[in-house]
């Protein structure tokens, strides 16, 4: 038996609700709290139910429309690549800094798109980064952390 | 009143005030364009600025940084599918759509028009009904509240879902999950976190926004890159940037206007609704307003679904100045900002704020028109280059909506740890999105969590547990009649079709 993949969603839906519900019925209330008619885990057990009960019902009934998606059409390789780039990214963006690591994802996504101009791919990623920086930071006076900078004196 | 406009009228009219509202609406459009950061960032920013001003000066420079930013917010729904506040959610779903058939500066000027409609005429009626209107609001208590928050809820449901409601109904319950997580309002107590500080304090708007709209969008581009069905057009830079709108979408957005003012004005009005449920509840009227052809066009890009959002959550920008000006109560999150300016001006506001201080009641409603034209006049000019942002190639546009969504977080936590949640939820959402379970019931959902959860809790509470609450009020037993009519009408659309 073939399960279609909207119905295979629905599937991993209610395992999460269920999930949920569980652990909305383990919420740790005060005591006083406990036999009251609207505590911390009323709310989350309504939700729970209500989302089992729904995906319940789309894996019962049946289709009435099918999404089909053809997967060769799918370009799954530079997906990844932006995927592993952004979590590279968000690993470094605190150890080296806003602006070496923003300027360096820009850098390589451009590349991984098949970008290989490589003076505009340079202009529209370290200088575009310091101009931005120096919107946020110099005109509009908004906090962006940088200890890179700091510690070269750039910023204060 | 005559009296009241005249001492407005000069107030505002005054040559520091003019540029005070042209200041205001300038500095807040970029800053509204700028991920994360939406009106209630921009009044913040501007509140150090205006100590040193006169109180009149200083509410007029806010309101005008207020319009400005929804505005700007908008901009960036329409260009980037990347919504900086939940009132431009809406105005996303047909104006992308319009913007990537090349009809950018159309949009645009759609939008803007709408906007400047909305804002005056609810300006209007902020003039005229402002003390009758209060007391309507006064009279909406907390099972009215949920009431209207789950009409909202379902509203959006059936018109987003594309004929697959329990996909869309299943969203809302994610939506509501996501905001679950976190503390408990009331109790203090952490709920969903499993031990991790970071999500103490709930998951963000912009995180959620930022995953399920910009950055899943530009995953799915990339996603879809190899399919011919969807390969990208080549827009021609003049049509892109035209914002002449013919005679036929005029007369559609004639149409539109006038009820979603009226509904955006009204919602405005109460306090905790705003912006964002009048802007969904605009879109999901105007929907059933139209014909069926029209119908069909809605999220493809159509002008009434474009239209009615955007004007509904302007209008609603000026309601919200109603419980603020004549009661004392923030109606939003943005002019609870603004309450801590008047208090830091040494001014209450309050039903004796028209009497003691006339002048700076009157002439905060009057910068709203000005504002309003000020607004129109500085934006239409600049639209032309504005939409030139969507003819950059797309080697260069991914990574830059990848960039803006990811500083939008940074911005507001500095930890890396919102960045991994949000390239966890964007992936989740892309591939929800390939199978069309759609993403803003799961948006508006989360928006209202927090606050469903709240006044479900006091409703519960008063009526000592017992569901009589859901009956019990005219008001909120006929706008579940209403929510019931509408579920109604989508299982019975359901067995049409099939028959």
């Amino acid at each position: 038996m073939r399960i279609s993949p909207t119905k295979f969603i629905s599937l991993l839906f209610l395992v999460l609700s269920v999930f949920y519900l569980y652990t909305a019925y383990n919420i740790q209330v005060f005591a006083f709290d406990e036999n009251a008619p609207f505590n911390a885990r009323t709310f989350p057990i309504y939700l729970g139910w209500a989302g089992i009960i729904l995906s319940s019902l789309k894996i019962i009934l049946p289709e009435k429309v099918t999404t089909e998606v053809n997967h060769k059409h799918l370009d799954y390789k530079s997906i990844i690549y932006l995927i592993i780039i952004s979590l590279i990214y968000a690993a470094v963006i605190l150890k080296i800094g806003y602006f070496i690591s923003t300027s360096l994802f820009l850098f390589a996504s451009y590349y991984f798109l098949g970008e290989r101009r490589w003076g505009l791919m340079f202009i529209l990623s370290f200088p575009f980064v310091a101009a931005f920086m120096y919107l946020l930071h110099g005109l509009l006076n908004i906090y962006l952390r940088d200890p890179f900078l700091k510690y070269i004196g750039v910023m204060g | 009143m005559i009296e009241g406009i005249i001492i407005g009228l000069s107030t505002a009219l005054s040559l520091t005030n003019i540029l005070m509202v042209m200041v205001g609406c300038f500095a807040g459009t970029i800053i509204g364009m700028l991920p994360g950061l939406g009106p209630m960032t921009a009044i913040a920013l501007m509140i150090p600025i205006t100590y040193g001003f006169d109180p009149s000066t200083g509410l007029i420079l806010m309101a005008g940084v207020y319009y400005g930013a929804v505005f700007g917010g908008s901009t960036s729904s329409i260009l980037l599918n990347a919504p900086g506040i939940p009132g431009t959610v809406a105005t996303a779903f047909d104006g992308y759509p319009m913007a990537q058939q090349g009809k950018a500066g159309k949009a645009l000027a759609i939008a803007a028009y709408s906007s400047f409609a909305g804002g005056t005429i609810s300006a209007i009626f902020l003039l005229v009904a402002a003390p009758s209107l209060s007391k309507v609001s006064l009279a909406f208590r907390s099972p009215d509240y949920f009431a209207l928050m789950i009409l909202g809820l379902t509203a959006i449901s059936a018109f987003s879902s594309k004929g697959q409601f329990l996909k869309a109904m299943m969203m809302v319950v994610l939506g509501l999950m996501l905001a679950t997580v976190g503390q408990d309002s009331l109790s203090d107590i952490t709920r969903f976190t499993f031990n991790n500080m970071n999500l103490t304090d709930g998951i963000s708007f912009v995180l959620i926004v930022m995953a399920t709209f910009a950055m899943s969008e530009a995953l799915t581009i990339i996603f879809r890159g190899k399919d011919p069905n969807r390969a990208a057009k080549q827009i021609s830079l003049t049509e892109l940037g035209s914002i002449k709108v013919n005679k036929e979408e005029t007369i559609k957005m004639a149409k539109t206007i006038p009820r979603s003012s009226i509904l955006g004005f009204l919602i405005g009005v109460l306090p905790g609704a705003g912006a964002t449920i009048a802007s969904f509840l605009a879109y999901g009227m105007e929907r059933n307003y139209v014909n069926e052809e029209e119908k069909q066009k809605f999220g493809k890009g159509s002008v009434h679904g474009l239209s009615a959002p955007e004007t509904a959550n302007n209008a609603a920008c000026s309601g919200s100045f109603v419980p603020l000006l004549t009661l004392g109560i923030p109606g939003s999150g943005t002019t609870a900002v603004m309450l801590g300016a008047l208090l830091g001006f040494g001014i209450q506001p309050g039903p004796r704020l028209y009497q003691t201080n006339p002048e700076i009641f009157w002439s905060v409603i009057m910068s709203m028109y000005i504002g309003m034209v000020v607004l129109l006049i500085l934006n239409l000019p600049l639209i032309p280059y504005i939409a030139r942002i969507l003819a950059v190639p797309r080697n260069y546009l991914i990574p830059l909506i990848l960039f803006f969504s990811v500083t939008g977080i940074y911005l507001m936590s500095f930890n890396n740890f919102d960045i991994f949640l949000m390239i966890g939820i964007a992936v989740v959402a892309t591939f929800l999105r390939l199978y069309d379970f759609p993403m803003p019931p799961l948006i508006l959902a989360f928006v209202l969590g927090g606050l469903m959860e709240e006044t479900l809790r006091r409703s519960l509470l008063i009526s000592d547990g017992s569901p009589n609450f859901l009956w019990d009020r005219p008001i909120t037993l006929i706008i579940l009649l209403i929510t019931i009519t509408i579920v109604g009408w989508q299982i019975f659309s359901t067995f049409r079709k099939k028959n």
